[in-house]
């Protein structure tokens, strides 16, 4: 079981892998998670099911290498086990007819929005999608959301690839332009969301986020992912992971990314230095 | 025989000075010889108030003979005529509550360490590997899904592959035990011995399939599909807030993640272990239960300089096991009764820096019959903290009931079972323990879980 049936280095941070998991290839729909724990001392982290392979009974992970977590998962090779993959976790994400959405993904968060996509395209949706990154080299799946989007525009923060700036500038320059836009779909980092929940509130266009908190169960049992959803207290792992942008305290959320920064320095550089 | 020493013979233990350096188990446990002196103490009661005092009826006075006649191995069988898990319960059981309050010599000076001599049987009967698995009988070519590996899953599972039927159970977590592994830490209950009771029932016949989670990967109405019939043990793992201002600063948490990051990850061994947990100094823990016992020790073995106990009524109202709170006393947690967190402030990271107290007062008695407790108002006072960890509760999770179609729930999402049978009101679904009665005890999931286990047979056997 979880075995790794394919390995892709799509950047030089961030791998794919397809894994054989024909239970949760059963069930997953776009917006939920598993979650992962690699071997015996390891932790358990969350990552999000970009797709899935129905045929093969496999489900596709994206994965950016930031701490040691993910960077050991990094090392391992298409036949590999993984011990534990639980899932479906989160809920779906709402696959209606909207008309015209607007899906941001950035950096690695562009995984997680691909499954979005294609499910909103396939339901009729009009998709302009946006995707940022730091430089060309970091941008991933361009091809496969091509491919279900009607319009595609790029930004790079270091203009080597598509516009030079932040996906946030592209949005508004659609709102600016004037276009209907009857919702908003944002995945990526913190601060992005944030910034794009900006831009949209003024002009009241539904925008949808997915948090990331930090996680452990993933099933609502320890609470360590709760966050602030108009002024109320969510678990993010069971409630969301997508909640309102609008009603979202990001920088509650920021705070509580950082809690462990120290330690997983600490295990990080021990993992650089011993492995695991 | 001379008349019984008023006490119990004492129990050897690691130096409170020493035990805080580590998580290993306090107690010690009894030699052979301690046991049989012990043993000696019981009266051998005609009407042995003890049994009555015990959930499942053991035969207290019978295990306590054969102890005290030195067969160690008819001791351990009388225990687990009735109790499957004697060297957890043993450890955990709150005795004081139960067997031990009642027992004859508790009117003159202690009980029996009923508790004690428990354990000492379990233990005996591992160390000397006289573990026995019974022949698997015939099998009656039926299923039973069991969802959750806690002592209610864990005892239903034994009793029906016992009786021939095929058991699967599946766990939500990747270890099995529920709050015996993620809950209850290494220092009063070792994961080794949880591991030993899982393996009984493995050995027995039982699959175990972990990290399934039933109401994501399949729902109770998919599972009843492919098994004849459902039990449902999943506890109570939803963890409380108190809902007041800056309860989500960085450094406050719950019991059960507090407890989890530490036992199920293993963070108090981190960077061995990869899971981090916060070190605090000036540890506060809010609550007066075992959850908060475990929460208030694990932060002194975690370095703190102060762990205190936050309750709000006074030291008599503390529902945890004296065992327990005793312990904790020696340790050198702080306990600041009467007590009542109204409020959190941060620095301008976000982390908890104090916490905002009312003092309280004892008021009339209240539905528990124990004497509520008053704000004061305007005793407003800050208590210097770096780490909180809420201990005031938690209820069933919602995860299963929400998702299985025609199954009545109560006023706390806990599943409505009838007590004689573990029947819901659900055909061919029954449920036990913490997910019926709300957070219970270790004794009482197992005697649910028990009673349920007869009653699948005879619905298996009758459709009954
Ligand atoms: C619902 C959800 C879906 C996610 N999907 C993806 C995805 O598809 N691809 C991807 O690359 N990343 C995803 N993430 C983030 C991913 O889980 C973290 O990058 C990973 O846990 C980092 O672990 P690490 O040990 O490598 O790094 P660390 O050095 O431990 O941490 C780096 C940062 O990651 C975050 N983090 C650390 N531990 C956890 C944890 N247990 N749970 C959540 N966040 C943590 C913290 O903010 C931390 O500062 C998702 C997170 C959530 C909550
Ligand atoms: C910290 C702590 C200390 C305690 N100390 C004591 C003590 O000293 N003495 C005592 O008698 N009692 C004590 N208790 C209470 C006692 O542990 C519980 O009453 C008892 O464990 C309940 O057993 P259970 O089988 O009903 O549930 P649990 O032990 O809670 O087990 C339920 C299991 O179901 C799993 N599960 C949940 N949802 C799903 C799902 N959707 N799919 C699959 N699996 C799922 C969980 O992961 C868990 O493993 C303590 C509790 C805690 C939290
Ligand atoms: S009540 Fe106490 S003394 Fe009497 S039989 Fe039971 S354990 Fe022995
Ligand atoms: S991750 Fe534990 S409750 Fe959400």
């Amino acid at each position: 079981m979880n075995n790794i049936l394919r390995k892709e280095v799509l950047t030089p941070e961030i791998k794919l892998f397809e894994l054989e998991c024909p239970l949760i290839a059963a069930k997953i729909l776009p917006g939920q998670f598993v979650v992962i724990r690699s071997y015996e001392k390891g932790e358990r982290i969350p990552l999000t099911v970009a797709d899935v392979n129905k045929e093969h009974g496999s489900i596709i992970i994206i994965f950016q290498e930031v701490g040691k977590s993910t960077a050991y998962l990094g090392t391992l090779k298409k036949g590999d086990e993984i011990i534990d993959v639980i899932g479906p976790l989160g809920k779906p994400s709402e696959i209606k007819i909207f008309g015209t959405v607007v899906c941001i993904g950035g950096g690695v968060g562009i995984a997680p929005v691909y499954p979005i996509i294609k499910a909103l395209k396939k339901k009729g949706n009009r998709i302009i999608s946006i995707l940022g990154a730091r430089n060309k080299e970091l941008l991933i799946l361009e091809n496969e959301i091509k491919k279900f989007s009607d319009e595609l525009y790029i930004t790079t923060d270091d203009g080597s690839y598509g516009k030079k700036g932040f996906v946030s500038d592209e949005l508004k320059r659609l709102i600016n332009e004037g276009r209907k836009i009857d919702r908003v779909v944002a995945i990526g980092p913190s601060i992005m969301m944030k910034v794009v929940a900006e831009v949209t509130g003024p002009y009241e266009i539904k925008t949808i986020v997915s948090l990331n908190p930090i996680m452990i169960d993933g099933t609502g049992m320890c609470g360590g992912c709760r966050v602030e959803i108009g002024g109320e207290t969510k678990f993010a792992c069971v409630d969301g992971p997508e909640f309102d942008g609008h009603l979202v305290n990001f920088d509650l959320l920021m705070k509580r990314q950082a809690i462990y920064l120290k330690e997983e320095e600490e295990s990080f550089a021990k993992f650089k230095k011993e492995g695991v | 025989m001379g008349k019984p020493s008023p006490e119990k013979t004492p129990i050897r233990e690691q130096s409170p000075k020493e035990r805080i350096k580590n998580f290993n188990e306090v107690p010690f446990g009894y030699s052979p010889e301690e046991a049989i002196l012990e043993a000696k103490r019981c009266l051998q009661c005609k009407n042995k108030p003890c049994v009555k005092g015990c959930p499942v009826e053991v035969d207290i006075s019978g295990f306590i003979k054969a102890i005290a006649e030195g067969d160690f191995l008819k001791s351990i069988k009388i225990l687990k005529e009735k109790n499957i898990l004697p060297a957890i319960c043993g450890r955990v059981c709150p005795q004081e509550d139960q067997c031990e309050k009642v027992c004859t010599l508790a009117k003159i000076g202690e009980p029996v360490a009923i508790g004690r001599l428990e354990r000492f049987a379990a233990d005996w009967e591992a160390e000397h590997g006289k573990i026995e698995i019974p022949k698997r009988p015939q099998s009656t070519n039926k299923k039973v899904a069991v969802v959750g590996s806690g002592p209610a899953g864990l005892t239903v599972a034994g009793d029906l592959v016992k009786l021939g039927h095929s058991v699967t159970i599946f766990e939500a977590l990747h270890k099995p035990g529920g709050v015996l592994i993620y809950g209850i830490p290494e220092f009063r209950l070792p994961k080794a011995i949880v591991m030993r009771e899982v393996d009984y029932v493995k050995k027995l016949g039982a699959k175990l399939t972990l990290s399934f989670v039933v109401g994501k990967l399949k729902t109770v109405d998919e599972l009843l599909k492919e098994f004849d019939a459902v039990f449902i043990g999943t506890g109570a793992g939803l963890p409380w807030f108190m809902n007041i201002p800056g309860e989500n600063y960085n450094g406050i948490y719950s019991a059960n993640e507090y407890l989890t990051r530490s036992n199920l990850m293993g963070a108090y061994l981190f960077p061995e272990y990869d899971t981090p947990i916060v070190r605090g100094k000036q540890v506060a823990v809010i609550g007066g239960g075992n959850v908060a016992m475990d929460s208030a020790r694990t932060a002194l073995r975690l370095g703190a300089r102060h762990s205190m106990i936050i309750y709000r009524r006074s030291r008599v109202e503390m529902p945890a096991r004296i065992e327990e709170i005793e312990h904790a006393e020696e340790e050198g947690v702080e306990f600041n009764f009467l007590t009542l967190p109204v409020g959190y402030h941060a620095d301008s990271k976000g982390w908890v820096k104090e916490m905002e107290c009312l003092k309280m007062r004892l008021g009339e008695p209240d539905a528990s019959g124990r004497r509520r407790p008053v704000p004061i108002e305007g005793s407003n006072f800050k208590i210097p903290v770096d780490a909180v960890v809420v201990a005031i509760g938690q209820s069933p999770n919602p995860l299963v009931p929400s998702t299985t179609s025609g199954l009545e729930t109560g006023k706390y999402g806990n599943i409505i079972t009838d007590e004689q049978t573990g029947k819901t009101s659900k055909r061919g679904v029954f449920a036990g323990g913490d997910i019926s009665t709300g957070a219970a005890t270790v004794i009482l999931a197992m005697g649910a879980g028990r009673i349920a286990a007869r009653s699948i047979d005879k619905y298996l056997r009758t459709e009954e």
